[in-house]
């Protein structure tokens, strides 16, 4: 089974869980990070996209 | 009622929000319409109709410029638990029933008041800065990531026929703000009126645009309950039509009134001042580089500050959208307006004017240096000649 990551806005502190997707977004759970474009915005704050994003390693 | 937490050092800090009862006010503003209708019944005197346009347009600029502007902060360390008194949230939702309240009153006393062609103009245009003011708390509101503020917003702007905003202001302003492509940011050069037809339209389709994105994602197309540029639509169409069925063809110009002067005379204004001439510079990767706090214009005057839920601490809004309104901050060394909202509105409408106010405010911020500003295509080759110390003739 792959392994799930967190990614996390480095503005707002949003996480974006491998596992759990973001449904509103249109990412069903277990969408990988990869298949998220690279111009795709923080849903909560737009400040910062997703080539900004940290990968959360706990 | 003052706050206590410990800050970063391990002190007790406390602070007393000097403005909290203050901001109870947010309730009367949208009912100014109600207000001045009734003075104008019980007075048979039709000129209280302008009444609204009276505070909003020169009350409160001479309040704002008698009282010294007020650039304290909450100390960040009781930011969070600022935050978490629900008092500041409820009151933006309890407005949004006042915005409602104020249009079908006003649509009545139009509808059944037999009024003369100019208190209908001057409640249509009362109506459309209170509704400009729904699009403040929409604005507001909508960039909480609580599913009630989400709703919230949609139906505040429903009111208005403006309930694409939240989509395009979140995902498209706030990622584009100060480049050329976002068309809620406006170029050094570029006039009002030219900036509207940009700026209006831009917002549909690109909301339209965003929507269709996000929703084919999920393998769906546009054309669902789901999609949040529809679903506003809902309540605005219904409720403009019951209206006109309700009261007759007089709706039709005074909807159309109150909505292009909430459209354009409140939210295209603040959009064209907000980041007048400002411009993010391009890393060398093609990406900007992220909206920082010198890439809007601000202003510390207190009552437009009351009235707009701190909009005008708009540095710190796009450095962090999702941080409320009580604890939005002001930072020293920031692009400063001379004025608060209002006036800066009256500005814009005379182009001349406007230009003579900001342009040398912009060429300030770029330290001087043209290409660091955002400059509209058109007025390129004539502001170059005046301002490029690169191009012969420059200053
Ligand atoms: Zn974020």
């Amino acid at each position: 089974m792959a392994e799930h990551r967190r990614h996390a806005c480095p503005g707002c502190g949003y996480v974006y869980d491998e596992a759990k997707g973001d449904a509103h977004e249109g990412f069903p759970p277990g969408t990988p990070w990869s298949a998220v474009p690279d111009d795709w915005p923080c849903p909560d704050c737009s400040v910062r996209e997703k080539p900004d994003f940290k990968t959360l390693t706990e | 009622m003052s706050i206590q937490a410990l800050n970063a050092d391990g002190k007790m800090v406390s602070y007393t929000d000097r403005r909290r009862w203050l901001w109870a006010l947010s309730l009367l503003w949208p009912a100014l319409p109600i207000f001045s209708g009734l003075l104008a019944s019980y007075t048979g005197n039709v000129s209280y109709f302008w009444g609204t346009l009276v505070v909003w347009y020169l009350i409160v600029p001479v309040i704002d410029h008698i009282l010294p502007t007020d650039s304290s902060n909450p100390p960040e360390a009781v930011v969070p638990r600022l935050e978490d008194d629900r008092y500041y949230r409820v009151l933006t939702y309890l407005t949004v029933p006042v915005h409602y309240a104020t249009l079908l009153y006003t649509a009545w006393v139009v509808g059944t008041g037999d009024l003369p062609w100019h208190a209908i103009l001057g409640l249509a245009l009362s109506v459309g800065v209170v509704n400009g003011l729904a699009i403040n708390t929409g604005h507001e509101i909508g960039h909480k990531t609580t599913s009630t503020e989400r709703w919230l917003a949609k139906v505040v702007l429903a009111v208005v026929g403006y309930g694409h905003f939240t989509v395009e202001h979140n995902r498209g302003h706030h990622k584009d703000v100060a480049t050329p492509a976002d068309p809620a940011s406006s170029k050094m050069g570029e006039n009002i009126y030219v900036f509207a037809c940009r700026e209006i339209p831009g917002a549909m389709r690109r909301a339209w645009a965003s929507e269709k994105l996000r929703l084919s994602r999920a393998g769906k197309g546009p054309w669902t309950l789901e999609n949040e540029v529809l679903q506003p639509l809902l309540i605005t169409v219904p409720l403009y039509a019951a209206l006109t069925l309700a009261f007759g063809w007089v709706m039709v110009p005074f909807l159309f009134l109150q909505a292009f002067w909430g459209w354009f005379g409140i939210l295209t204004s603040a959009n064209y001042i907000e980041h007048y001439g400002l411009l993010r510079q391009r890393r060398e990767n093609g990406r900007y580089e992220p909206c920082q706090p010198r890439h809007s214009w601000n202003s510390n005057h207190i009552m437009s500050n009351l009235i707009l839920f701190n909009l005008q601490r708009h540095s710190d809004h796009h450095a962090n959208p999702t941080r409320r309104y009580q604890s939005l901050r002001a930072f020293e060394n920031l692009p400063e307006l001379p004025s608060g909202y209002p006036v800066m509105f009256m500005l814009a409408l005379v182009p001349p004017l406007w230009f003579k106010v900001m342009d040398h405010r912009v060429m300030d911020w770029a330290s001087g240096v043209f290409s660091r500003v955002n400059v509209h295509p058109a007025a390129q080759a004539r502001l170059a000649a005046r301002y490029d110390r690169a191009v012969d003739g420059g200053v």
